[in-house]
């Protein structure tokens, strides 16, 4: 009896391990790509951007703090961001596909957020990669923290 | 541990990709201008443009500025020693990018003090009082005015030239240029042809004197 519940708590905590690992993957592989978009391309983001950057590249850090030693508390910090961001996000994508109108938000000299700089297959612009990023992420913690209690 | 070496592996792996991303998008970007460039000749210079120094040097830089970049303001003399160093040797073409706000209207000033063969000093005069008239990279050319009159033109002749429709066009083809050739940030050099990717004055100064060393081999 007592070892299967031991074996049964270790199998959900390396399920947990790895379901935090992934979110770390994609906030990684997001904050990367942010990176090469900003840096690389020299693509100037806009204020929107910004903010969700701001969300994005802290969880690069943050989330391995739960990996070693792995601790579950960390979705409790790193949610919080990622919600943020993921709020951010849907409404620069909105605010592209014209459902808000721009004029509400403060922009940078020369850089309108509503502009789309990259489109890919015809709808895949950068705000709406942001949002199925924090989107997965989103659900990632909240799998892992029903995992790790349980 | 073979938690610790998937992240570690994962992590060397992604910083890995991006590294190797950014050494291909930069060399695609060096083929593309070096090609664009190349394939734009005619685009590149067009007879309409002012120009410094000897008409047949073999060395022709190609500089997209505006009046009211404080980069192109801190180059202008630079690329003037450039061409005192090797005289007769490099002819300078300016095209305009007028990108900071407003600083259209300065290009209009300057065209219409070259009708009065007035250019070069009315440009030189406008640099040195940049920021008198640029406050906050934004060109306002009711500002002007006071800077240029110690130059010599007639400013009352200036101000109903500015507005002329060769003006306008030439200002509209310039741009237009701009799009074609990919240039988005000034100052933008182009010698004989050759786009400045890795900018500043050393590079400059090596491009300048490399297409000068391949026009003495032939």
């Amino acid at each position: 009896m007592h070892t299967s519940e031991t074996s049964a708590a270790l199998r959900s905590d390396a399920t947990a391990w790895n379901l935090l690992f992934t979110a770390w993957l994609v906030a990684s592989v997001s904050t990367l790509g942010a990176l090469f978009f900003g840096e690389v391309m020299q693509i100037p983001p806009c204020v929107l951007c910004w903010y969700q950057r701001i969300c994005m590249f802290p969880l690069v850090l943050i989330l391995p703090a739960g990996l070693f030693p792995p601790d579950r508390k960390v979705v409790r910090y790193a949610l919080p961001l990622t919600v943020a961001g993921w709020l951010f996000a849907v409404y620069h994508v909105l605010l592209v596909a014209g459902v808000i109108p721009e004029g509400m938000v403060p922009c940078t000299e020369g850089v309108p957020c509503s502009e789309q700089v990259i489109k890919w297959f015809g709808f895949v612009t950068i705000p709406l990669l942001a949002v199925i990023a924090f989107s997965i992420i989103i659900l990632l913690l909240v799998l892992a923290h029903i995992r790790g209690s349980k | 541990m073979k938690q610790k070496t998937l992240f570690t592996a994962a992590a060397v792996a992604l910083l890995l990709v991006f590294v190797v991303g950014t050494l291909l998008y930069k060399s695609e970007r060096i083929n593309e201008a070096t090609q664009t460039a190349a394939a734009n000749g005619t685009v590149l210079v067009r007879p309409h443009s002012p120009t410094l120094g000897n008409a047949d040097a073999p060395v022709v830089i190609v500089e997209f500025f505006d009046p009211a970049c404080e980069t192109c303001r801190a180059f202008y003399p630079l690329v003037k020693q450039i061409m005192a160093a090797n005289p007769g040797k490099i002819r300078l073409v300016l095209r305009y990018a007028p990108f900071h706000k407003g600083s259209d209207r300065v290009v209009a000033v300057l065209e219409a003090a070259r009708k009065q063969d007035g250019y070069w000093p009315a440009l030189e005069a406008l640099l040195a009082a940049q920021a008198e008239w640029a406050p906050h990279h934004a060109a306002e050319v009711d500002l002007v005015w006071r800077h240029l009159q110690g130059v010599g033109l007639n400013l009352e002749q200036l101000r109903t030239d500015m507005n002329s429709p060769e003006i306008a066009s030439l200002i509209a083809q310039d741009l237009a240029d701009t799009r074609t050739l990919k240039v988005t940030k000034t100052p933008q050099f182009f010698v004989n042809s050759t786009p400045l990717l890795n900018f500043g004055y050393e590079p400059l100064k090596q491009l300048v004197d490399s297409a000068l060393r391949e026009t003495q081999r032939r």
